[in-house]
């Protein structure tokens, strides 16, 4: 069976989404554990895709290739997990600031997110510091991660630290921050947990601070 | 083709340690530096400082101007900083930039109307960025519109379509080119401006695509852009594209750029 989760792992570094449902329904037929499936086959593919993405040796359209094909192998899978042993990372919600529109950053590193088997709720562009409030009492997430592109909207991720006090709700989830003017000297001077410096190095941050 | 030089940007690590020290002749030599190489406008950004900003634009549009005798693309959204940078700079600015979000249209509106300072008006709305060229059309359409009624003339105003990674959707670079060819059909005079670089973002090798970008643009008639006019195959290849286009009579600029050895690199 080893030999089925390699081939697996493989379909997905290589973006081949045929193969990848081909090999998860032919597991399934072999009678395998769903959730020995997800975390021997697909998510181990994953992390290959995450760790080549880092060292600049896969590059962004490859890696959306890869998780569009993590999403279709998942299409069949999903069904046949129980809410039980559907083991989540854990759940991040994820915006990009009020005032701040630009989404391409902010949607790479939810697709990293997702492919590194976290949950991930996107509240899209131009969320307001409630909206991240009101999403964390919905969701209850772990991690929460904002996105700013311009030096204008910046100061809102502050806003957004300061109204997570505010709702008492600061010591549940961790937060981090990220997008091309954002440094770590200023997550750190606004109270931030993690600053990432692009998409491929969000997964490791968020395993690191859900550890 | 109006090239804006793109160096003077607080927003580049080494820039604003350089505005912050206030280390005059750095910045003053790169501005030098950018003119020399063909630069007609030096843009000038003190972004990251929140709350200074208006001061460090001032001086920045001050030092600059005493060295090099070409105007400022003076470049933020705050009606404050640009109004105080205005006020000390010579000759006629370009604003960097309005677009349609509503915040942003409304502060620069008033300081454009009636003047004839140039404009990089950016495609760029509320609703979001946009990604096909037909969105880009109807911001652009929306936006000069906008512009000429309040008495800014159509050859001041220069169009961003917005440029977008082609990493991320393979359609981006097309549907930018479109928009170019679109808008300078669309109004008669306008000219089309952009920073090219994001077309490259998450690809190896960027210097390349960006050039053939730029190539690719100047064909359907983009007429501007902003860049680092320093990289000389960048500056070879826009000459080159331009002779290519047919927007340089009897190839003068490509053989002067022969001669003053440009293309030697």
């Amino acid at each position: 069976m080893s030999d089925l989760f390699g081939k697996m792992a493989e379909a997905l570094i290589a973006g081949n989404i045929a193969g990848a449902q081909d090999l998860t329904k032919q597991a399934i037929d072999a009678g395998e554990e769903p959730q020995t499936i997800l975390s021997d086959g697909l998510l181990p593919g994953m992390d290959v895709v995450g760790k080549r993405f880092k060292a600049n040796d896969m590059f962004i359209p490859e890696v959306i290739l890869s998780a569009k094909t993590m999403h279709a192998a998942m299409e069949i899978l999903r069904p046949l997990l129980s809410e039980g042993d559907a083991k989540s990372a854990g759940t991040v919600i994820i915006g990009t600031v009020e005032g701040d529109l630009h989404d391409i950053g902010k949607n790479l590193v939810a697709m990293m997110l997702e492919g590194g088997g976290f949950d991930v709720v996107d509240l899209g562009t131009n969320v307001t510091p409630q909206q991240f409030v009101d999403g964390v009492k919905a969701h209850k997430p772990q991690l929460i991660g904002m996105s700013a592109l311009l030096t204008t909207t910046m100061p809102k991720m502050e806003l957004t630290i300061k109204a997570l006090q505010e709702a008492g709700l600061r010591d549940q989830v961790k937060v981090m921050a990220g997008g091309a003017p954002v440094t770590q000297q200023f997550v750190d001077k606004i109270g931030g947990d993690a600053y990432g410096a692009n998409a491929a190095a969000v997964v490791d941050i968020a395993k690191e601070l859900t550890a | 083709m109006v090239i804006v030089g793109e160096l003077i940007n607080a927003s580049r690590k080494a820039m604003g340690a350089a505005i912050e020290a206030q280390d005059k002749e750095a910045i003053q030599k790169i501005a030098k530096d950018q003119f020399e190489a063909g630069a007609d406008y030096i843009d000038v950004n003190a972004g990251i400082f929140v709350g200074q900003e208006p001061e460090y634009l001032k001086w920045l549009v001050e030092i600059v101007q005493e060295v090099v005798d070409a105007p400022c693309c003076i470049d933020s959204p705050d009606p404050k900083a640009i109004e105080t940078a205005l006020a000390v700079h010579k000759g006629t600015a370009m604003l960097n930039s309005i677009s349609l979000e509503k915040e942003r249209y409304e502060a620069l509106l008033p300081i454009l109307s009636g003047t004839d300072l140039k404009v990089v008006a950016l495609c760029m709305s509320d609703d979001g960025m946009p990604e096909t060229a037909d969105q880009r059309l109807a911001i652009a359409d929306k936006l000069v519109n906008g512009l000429i009624k309040s008495n800014v003339k159509v050859e001041n105003i220069y169009v961003d379509p917005l440029v977008q990674p082609v990493s991320t959707n393979v359609t981006f670079g097309v549907e930018f080119m479109k928009a170019i060819e679109g808008i300078m059909a669309n109004f008669k005079g306008i000219h089309t401006m952009c920073g090219l670089s994001n077309i490259s973002f998450g690809l190896p090798n960027r210097p390349f695509l960006n050039q053939t970008f730029m190539s690719m643009s100047i064909s359907k008639g983009l007429d501007g852009a902003i860049i680092n006019p320093l990289d000389k195959k960048m500056m070879a290849n826009i000459i080159a594209a331009e002779a290519i286009a047919g927007k340089d009579n009897f190839c003068m600029n490509y053989l002067t750029a022969h001669r003053e050895e440009r293309f030697v690199f």
